[in-house]
């Protein structure tokens, strides 16, 4: 009977524990998104209009808010799914689709190459946070540190998941306006433009090496002008990787230099 | 709705295979291997800031400068951004500002 109660005892403080863990951990959690919010707040006044435009534009070619929200949710790729459109109004070229996606998002595998590191311990969030990958969660993930005593690996989560509900939300926003107000679409998909626009000249500002965007945009308009409209990314991408790697030396020189100064 | 349901479907799969193929691949590549592969981490410093110019390139792919409207809506809608960036530096604001002039610009002036 004695060992009975005492495993009756047990059992019961396991379940007690398991509440306290689970409490705590709920605790650590709410710290984490308390923490992560005020980061994401550019990109949900970004992300409610981008994608409030990308939903107004699918129901424009007649595709409902279900199908905006169903592709939000799995692929979350605001360019990708952009371009997307094309070929969504187009003949059927489900392979073209593919390496046009990898094309487009070919710069997705320079963003994961800087997160090694960071992403390196992060257990069983691993997946959804490559997954959630975009352009404005890299720039945040990349760019801020948790606070202390805030749980890193929920920090980095909450960024990917809040950035992530904002562009679903968002779409299914403009997938319901789209089919109540019907206004002239023309010249909307700018909005992906004037956003690239805003991010390179927020990145020239911060930036003091001008090298790496001007190569961008000119071996861009070269391989643009030689090889033409539909066959110039990655003519571009190789030209962009040599120019780069040409110019490796003089960046590590000029880094030496810079460091010697300082001392 | 140019096609029918299953190849949408199949559309959005691809873009999402592509995507996640350029998401998940470095991470499988240097499973196990530290970064410390000094020319990665040059790379992934610099290629973000290139990336971003390839990427407008990109967009304004399909301007024709040769014929009417010889690219002035693009250019002015930047034109403003840029101005209204370094003046007000609002994000929202100037891809807003911008888009709107863009659209009133090819809807209304060079149609």
């Amino acid at each position: 009977m004695g060992s009975f109660g005492n495993f009756k005892n047990n059992s019961l403080m396991r379940k007690i524990n398991n509440n306290e863990n689970k409490a705590g951990n709920m605790k650590e959690k709410i710290t984490a998104l308390k923490a992560a919010f005020p980061h994401t707040i550019p990109v949900l006044t970004g992300f409610t209009f981008l994608g409030a435009a990308y939903g107004i534009l699918m129901s424009s070619k007649g595709y409902g808010v279900g199908w905006t929200v169903l592709f939000s949710l799995i692929a979350f790729a605001g360019s990708g799914q952009y371009m997307a459109i094309t070929f969504l109004t187009s003949v059927f070229n489900p392979l073209y689709a593919l390496l046009m996606t990898l094309m487009i998002n070919a710069r997705h595998i320079f963003y994961g190459i800087s997160l090694l590191d960071r992403y390196k311990d992060t257990g069983r969030l691993k997946p959804y946070l490559i997954f959630g990958l975009c352009d404005e969660t890299f720039s945040i993930v990349c760019s801020t540190e948790p606070p202390k005593g805030v749980n890193k690996n929920w920090f980095y989560f909450f960024i990917t998941l809040l950035d992530h509900s904002y562009w679903v939300l968002g779409s299914a926003i403009g997938g319901m306006l789209g089919s109540i107000v019907s206004f002239n679409t023309k010249g909307l998909d700018f909005v992906l433009t004037a956003l690239f626009v805003v991010i390179f000249i927020g990145q020239w500002k911060t930036q003091k090496d001008h090298k790496p965007a001007i190569i961008g945009v000119l071996c861009s308009v070269i391989c643009l002008i030689i090889f033409g409209q539909s066959n110039f990314i990655i003519p571009s991408m190789i030209t962009i990787l040599t120019a780069l790697t040409i110019f490796q030396k003089g960046h590590k020189e000029e880094n030496k230099l810079s460091k010697e100064s300082l001392q | 709705m140019t096609l029918t349901p299953v190849q949408t479907f199949i559309i959005i799969f691809m873009v999402t295979i592509g995507t996640m193929i350029t998401r998940f691949l470095p991470f499988l590549v240097f499973k196990g291997t530290r970064s410390n592969n000094s020319y990665i981490g040059y790379l992934s410093r610099v290629l973000p800031y290139s990336a971003i110019g390839l990427l407008i390139v990109f967009c304004l792919k399909d301007i024709s400068f040769k014929s009417p409207v010889y690219g002035l809506p693009e250019i002015i809608s930047i034109g403003c951004i840029i101005t209204l960036h370094y003046w007000k530096e609002n994000t929202l604001l100037s891809i807003g500002a911008g888009t709107v002039i863009y659209m009133v610009l090819v809807q209304f002036v060079f149609t």
